[in-house]
């Protein structure tokens, strides 16, 4: 059994899933369906920074382009410490590639 | 001397969008930033969530900004960057001294002036804790400035005083770049931060949060080493027995917000000591002619596509203001918050010139899962808006249409919960 807090809409219902995958406390559907999502594969969009090499400009703010699996979080910031940008850069100009084999790449947020 | 018709204050949401809203062909028009880059604060917020009412999609602070600067480009509008506007007088027309380490001093005139500077943060001092006083305590805003923009991450070991949501992003924030956060507390008995980033930022790192709790203790000699928590009971009076101690080197405060009109005083400008800033006309006009205040320097706002719509609104006004040689003369009537109301923008109205639709924007003093918004004109209700889950930290607004008045008589705004 575990409990969540629905985030689909601004009622926030107190949700319930047992191991069987059924879910109590939703006032609606939506809810059932993002209970479901977050117990077998929740996502979350990552939002961050990599280094550059611009003295002005130490840090670039980057995205992924969709949500990745939550469990890779930590996994994806690691794999980001390894990048400097050295060249300018738009906004939605890839910096990672299919990150951790994930089909999502990194993008850059801001333009340098 | 650079002349001009208006000069904006600020190159963040606010005035961003009030020199596009402005922009004409005709009218010289200047924006004065201290950053080196436009955008203010929407730089340093690099998560999402930005822009879902304006753009409908979710953007990153740094995106949204560049959806308008990007605009700028095609307009006939300048901007100083790196300025700082030290002093601001009104002769006749305005006359601002600013300085940049560019080019010095320099005095700039202008028929109308947008104040679009956002607010600042409240800091220690603001709510007196007790204990010693070390380093290693800071706003969160700062935090999160040093680390998205700067790239130093302030400590290891966290804790976070107050639970609004830069509070709870530098939560998650700080987390992610391999801090420490030890738990987030909280006066009140609820969050005002966004149900979306207590799930996402505390409860996907397994933060705790400490609701009706507050900072009793702080010790460290030259750095900060530990913090005690205690609950509190409803007169937000610690409770003896519920001391909790941490041991942390930084504590982050996200304890509220304050616009940045400090600089105007000398302008002597109506202020209302709720929002602390300006007391404004549906034109967003203050009492000074053609000084008009927009965005977080007006009143702190929870979603910046609300303050890229109030920014839109000055620019307009300000522009129809320079437009209209004739000097007006202005009669207003007031605009009072009654039951379970804190503030209501603007807190005059111009029935002089009421010839549009006016927005009240205002919020309330607590939380209610559904109530009826009134407004009332010699004892008369003359509009009433029905809504649910209203709670403080969000902004409510209602449309009043220039027919919808019965009198020139001060109009009340009230909440009243549905039974």
């Amino acid at each position: 059994m575990k409990e969540l807090t629905c985030i689909v809409c601004p009622v926030g219902c107190h949700l319930k899933v047992d191991d069987q995958l059924s879910v109590s406390g939703n006032k609606c559907s939506r809810g059932k369906v993002y209970a479901i999502a977050e117990m077998t594969a929740p996502k979350r969009m990552l939002t961050t920074t990599v280094k550059t090499s611009f003295p002005d400009i130490p840090r670039l703010s980057v995205k992924t382009k969709d949500p990745i699996p939550k469990e890779l979080i930590f996994k994806i910031m690691e794999e980001l410490d390894n990048v400097i940008v050295t060249n300018s850069v738009k906004i939605g100009d890839i910096i990672v590639q299919n990150i951790l084999e994930t089909h999502v790449d990194v993008v850059a947020t801001k333009a340098i | 001397m650079i002349k001009t018709d208006l000069v904006i204050i600020g190159g963040g949401a606010a005035g961003l969008s009030a020199a596009l809203a402005a922009s004409d062909a005709n009218l010289n028009i200047l924006i004065i930033e201290r950053e080196l880059i436009l955008g203010g604060i929407l730089n340093q917020c690099i998560h999402n969530g930005f822009g879902l009412h304006m753009f409908k999609e979710e953007l990153t602070g740094p995106e949204y900004a560049m959806r308008y600067i990007d605009e700028l480009q095609h307009k006939n509008i300048e901007v100083l960057l790196g300025t700082t506007v030290i002093d601001i007088t009104k002769p006749d027309d305005f006359m601002l001294t600013v300085t940049s380490e560019k080019d010095g001093y320099q005095h700039i005139t202008s028929r109308s002036v947008i104040i679009a500077s956002g607010c600042y943060e409240r800091t220690r001092g603001a709510i007196q804790i007790p204990g010693e006083r070390p380093k290693g305590i800071m706003p969160a805003g700062s935090a999160q400035r040093y680390l998205n923009m700067d790239g130093y991450l302030v400590g290891k070991n966290i804790f976070i005083l107050g639970s609004g949501d830069i509070g709870l992003i530098m939560a998650r924030r700080m987390t992610l770049e391999g801090a420490k956060v030890l738990g987030v507390a909280e006066i009140m008995p609820y969050s005002n931060g966004l149900t979306r980033n207590i799930v996402q930022c505390l409860d996907d790192f397994d933060i705790p949060l400490f609701l009706s709790h507050t900072i009793t203790d702080i010790k460290g000699k030259d750095v900060l080493e530990k913090i005690t928590i205690q609950k509190v009971n409803e007169r937000f009076e610690p409770i003896e027995g519920t001391e909790r101690e941490f041991e942390v080197d930084t504590l982050l405060l996200s304890i509220g917000l304050i616009p940045d009109v400090t600089l105007f005083d000398s302008l002597k400008m109506e202020k209302s000591d709720i929002t602390k800033s300006a007391i404004v006309n549906q034109h967003l006009m203050s009492s000074v002619d053609g000084l008009f205040i927009c965005g977080n320097a007006l009143h702190v706002h929870d979603l910046v596509d609300w303050v890229s719509e109030e920014g839109e609104k000055a620019g307009k006004y300000a522009k129809a203001y320079i437009l209209s040689d004739e000097k007006q003369s202005r009669e207003h009537l007031k605009v009072n918050p009654g039951a379970k109301i804190r503030y209501v923008v603007p807190q005059l109205i111009d029935y002089s010139h009421l010839n549009e639709p006016v927005t009240l924007s205002f919020r309330t003093t607590e939380k209610m899962i559904a109530g009826t918004f009134k407004v009332y004109q010699n004892n008369q209700v003359i509009m009433t808006k029905k809504a649910k889950y209203i709670a403080p930290a969000e902004m409510e607004n209602i449309i009043l249409q220039p027919d919808d008045f019965i009198s020139f008589d001060p109009i009340t705004v009230i909440l009243e919960e549905a039974l």
